[in-house]
């Protein structure tokens, strides 16, 4: 590996911040696999309704359910397209 | 009518999925039609690979069980237009593939792509054998050691006997052997199993060497095949691959040490 090679990689491309940023994303959206069963379908259903109005991405809707307290939030998050 | 081309090693973590990604990225860089599979039911990860992990919405299973057709699990690569990626579940159990859904689906994708890359799981299981029964080409992939060479001696024979060209009588599947991790400084210094060592044992042609490189593991962190990283020298050496592939006689790289004088150990090279 020549030095240049060396710099290069020094001061690098930083692929691992990424690499560790899209496994928290994947890591946190498998969990929820011990969530309510129903959350996979509702998103597909919703991303459906969705683009029924909007012409939008895979990745646009994201739902979740969290625990706070003695209640269970049902958290929905859906990302237009600019 | 599409060519079946399965990625398989018998080992895992010799770079399957890697190579699936590169070699797919790389026919639709030429401006062939492709779509790769993940077979790994239940512990999927082309979809990381390729980064679309986030677009993932139905999967193979749910085509095969009707829960879904296979235009709306197929997932368009955002790079290139020619190129659709078919994730594996990540929960359902591995019985939902069968011999007969899985052919349905080929068939299927058949008529749109005229390649379709399958990569197959480790191991002998359902999965690894149904990713390679269909199959028309099929890329062994091995690292230069003893274990993944043996890996890949059980496939080629897996190959020969359980697949539809063998069972209907048909011309075989054309094997052909890759190497990846190969480093020729441990290869001279007698750590490493030399190229010549693996063909002898295996007697495949052999259509590429993928060098050890960083280049492999910053990609996918990235989640971009390593293909498009096309100043390393693991993406040079899978667009050659590639265009071996389609037939190209390309004399393979990366098998010596590179003598460096001092301005190339400055420079880099």
């Amino acid at each position: 590996m020549g030095l240049l090679d060396y710099f290069r990689q020094r001061k690098g491309s930083d692929s691992a911040s990424i690499a560790k940023e899209r496994l928290q994303i994947l890591v946190a959206h498998d969990r929820r696999g011990d969530g309510p069963s129903y959350l996979p379908q509702l998103q597909r259903d919703l991303l459906k309704v969705i683009r029924k109005y909007v012409a939008v991405d895979n990745d646009a809707v994201s739902v979740s359910v969290e625990q706070d307290g003695a209640h269970e939030v049902l958290e929905l998050n859906v990302v237009l397209p600019d | 009518m599409a060519r079946i081309i399965v990625v398989t090693s018998g080992k895992g973590g010799v770079g399957k999925t890697t190579t699936s990604a590169a070699f797919a990225m790389g026919l639709a860089e030429r401006g062939l039609k492709t779509v790769v599979i993940d077979f790994d039911v239940g512990l999927r990860n082309l979809d990381l690979i390729m980064g679309c992990e986030r677009r993932v919405v139905y999967d193979f299973v749910n085509v095969i069980s009707g829960d879904a057709n296979v235009g709306q699990a197929l997932i368009k690569d955002k790079r290139n237009p020619n190129l659709y990626v078919l994730p594996a579940s990540q929960t359902r159990d591995k019985e939902a593939l069968t011999i007969e859904g899985v052919g349905k689906v080929l068939e299927q994708l058949g008529e749109e792509f005229e390649f379709i890359v399958c990569d197959s799981p480790a191991g002998i299981e359902k999965g690894a054998t149904l990713a390679m029964y269909f199959a028309d080409d099929a890329i062994v992939v091995t690292n230069p050691e003893v274990s993944s060479v043996r890996d890949s001696d059980r496939m080629i024979g897996i190959l020969s006997s359980k697949s539809r060209r063998a069972e209907q009588n048909l011309e075989g599947i054309r094997e052909y052997l890759l190497v990846t991790r190969y480093s020729p400084e441990r290869v001279e210094r007698g750590e490493m199993l030399a190229l010549e060592d693996v063909q002898e044992i295996l007697s495949l042609d052999l259509i590429g060497v993928i060098p050890e490189s960083p280049a492999v593991l910053n990609s996918s962190n990235a989640g971009v095949p390593v293909i498009l990283d096309r100043e390393s020298s693991a993406g040079i050496a899978y667009n050659d691959m590639v265009s071996r592939y389609l037939g190209d006689d390309l004399p393979h790289r990366f098998l010596k040490v590179e003598k460096k004088g001092l301005l190339g150990r400055l420079f880099g090279g």
